[in-house]
């Protein structure tokens, strides 16, 4: 491997890890202005630097040097070891999931061919999926090595939704694996460029409305956010993160910003049709009616990196919107909702998408 | 409960309707005041330090004592209000008056504000009309008890509210935080 593939492995793994460690960061920020304009506030605006208060952005570098300087508490019972461990296998298992989605199609620099994707690997589904699954192995090991019987609740009750929400995830997912023949996500998003009836794009909310639905609630109870945060319930057990405090407890909100980054960004990939702009394809637009517009290479590649930011801010806009805006289930109907309702649903789904891929024959 | 509410999805989405609504509009109001539309308000807030809401007339605020022409205390050291106190927080120290025509004046007059709950009593009981709670002033703080307490001078030296409940003079600065 020469320096030169190095330095774009390095590259690609970088942009992924900035633009991840870096959304996540601004979500706090996001969450806190966003939840003030819904609610007719104005929300954060005091910290200042100089003077210049800009909008409130410095607030989470506020938020990051008072955690950082924080008394790191242990309880005298906790374990040690798993008490340190939990939100670095939290922050972790979030920062990586981001790896196989797809953020660009392939660019060509040099007569090198670069995937615009940090790992490409043909079951990425899987991985991410995996991933997301793995996270939940640090709440769990936080609730359980604080020696505190809410924690431990905290825990025990992240695992049941995670249980509940992953399969309904999995199986939502099943019906986009069916339609676009394909784990490798590059190859899911390069499939959601082709056109029905020469002018609708063939995403995955175009084919799998209902997918769509029950991954994103399955997916938005995977990152323990309200409408799903009975594992953290602030009014009646603290969560699994009840004894932490300092940059600890600041890992544990981060990995949650980080979970909904990459929820945002796999239903981007597998449902809003990934980098895709409607009717860009390698040589410029094509138009339904037409017309053309002849690009160069790197302008489309930039398009389609950039439909890519977009559309995720526009999910985590949209997951924000129902965090401020749903009450918080309740354990149990939280359950029910995952085992009765998104399951058989997600069940029927593969279904119905079966019979539909038998009828109209092969792929769409 | 009908069909379509169990199914959460409509309701859902008709609650994200209206919280987007909002959003959308403040957002547009926002920017309308940041290009130079002043009238436009995205937010109900009052920015407190620098905005305050007026305060009503009626308001319990700092006490004050009030002076005769002379300037000395109107104040009697009649012991009325550290009688009917609740919270016990006045301290009077009687003292002969030069004037053989007034009684008594205080030698002392303390408040702890610590202790104050602001009910008004000392006010109502006091038959010179010599202590008052309209100075408007809501805002003191100290880093120590001790410096909750103030004096017959820091009272003395206060005068009543504005016209919009303003405080006029400046806040007491208690003892511990004087240079």
């Amino acid at each position: 491997m020469s320096a030169a593939d190095l330095g774009i492995a390095f590259g690609r793994v970088a942009f992924v890890m900035l633009f991840v460690l870096n959304l996540g960061g601004l979500l706090t920020w996001v969450e806190r202005k966003q939840s003030a304009i819904m609610q007719d506030r104005i929300g954060a605006n005091r910290a200042s630097i100089f003077g210049f208060r800009l909008l409130g952005l410095f607030h989470p570098l506020a938020d990051a040097i008072k955690m950082l300087t924080k008394e790191d508490f242990r309880p005298a019972r906790a374990d040690p070891f798993l008490f340190g461990l939990a939100p670095f296998v939290s922050v972790f298992c979030a920062l990586v999931a981001f790896a196989s989605i797809p953020f660009g199609d392939v660019l060509r620099v040099a007569g090198r061919e670069i995937p615009l994707q940090a790992v490409t690997l043909n079951v990425g589904i899987l991985y991410v999926f995996a991933m997301l699954s793995l996270g939940v192995y640090g709440v769990m090991m936080a609730g359980w090595s604080s020696a505190n019987n809410f924690a431990l609740l905290g825990g025990q009750r992240a695992a049941a939704l995670m249980i509940s929400a992953e399969i309904a995830i999995g199986a939502s997912i099943m019906g986009v694996v069916m339609i676009y023949g394909s784990l490798n996500m590059m190859d899911i998003v390069r499939a959601q460029g082709r056109l029905f009836w020469g002018w609708l794009p063939a995403w995955g909310i175009v084919t799998q409305p209902l997918a769509f639905v029950l991954f994103l609630t399955a997916g938005i109870a995977a990152t323990k956010r309200i409408p799903f945060d009975t594992p953290e319930g602030e009014s009646e057990i603290i969560g699994y993160f009840i004894e932490y405090s300092g940059m600890k407890f600041g890992m544990f909100a981060m990995a949650d910003f980080l979970e909904t980054v990459v929820i945002a960004g796999m239903t981007t990939a597998l449902f809003l049709g990934g980098w895709q702009v409607p009717y860009l394809v390698p040589d410029g637009f094509r138009f339904p009616w037409g017309g053309a517009v002849a690009l160069p290479h790197l302008l489309v590649t930039l398009l389609q990196v950039g439909a890519f930011v977009v559309k995720v801010c526009a999910m985590i806009f949209v997951m924000m919107l129902i965090r401020w805006t749903l009450p918080r289930f309740r354990y149990d109907q939280a359950m029910r909702l995952g085992w009765l309702g998104l399951f058989p649903l997600s069940i029927l789904n593969i279904v119905v998408t079966g019979i539909g891929l038998l009828l109209w024959g092969g792929r769409a | 409960m009908r069909l379509l509410q169990r199914f959460y999805l409509v309701e859902v989405l008709s609650g994200l309707a209206l919280t987007a609504a909002h959003f959308f509009r403040n957002m547009g109001l926002h920017l309308a005041h940041a290009l130079g539309r002043k009238t436009a308000r995205g937010a109900v807030t009052i920015q407190y330090p620098e905005e305050r809401r007026p305060y009503s007339p009626r308001l319990r605020s700092l006490h004050r004592l009030v002076r005769r022409e002379d300037g000395s205390p109107r104040c009697v050291a009649c012991m009325m209000c550290e009688t009917v106190c609740p919270a016990r927080c006045i301290y009077i120290v009687a003292a002969e008056h030069p004037n053989p025509e007034i009684e008594k004046v205080p030698a002392r007059f303390d408040i702890d504000l610590g202790k104050c709950v602001f009910c008004g009593y000392c006010v109502e009981a006091c038959p010179e009309d010599a202590i008052r709670m309209d100075t408007g002033i809501l805002e003191f703080s100290s880093y120590s008890r001790d410096g909750m307490i103030y004096t017959k001078e820091m009272l003395l030296a206060l005068e009543p509210a504005g016209r919009d409940g303003r405080p006029t003079s400046p806040v007491p600065i208690p003892a511990d935080r004087r240079p």
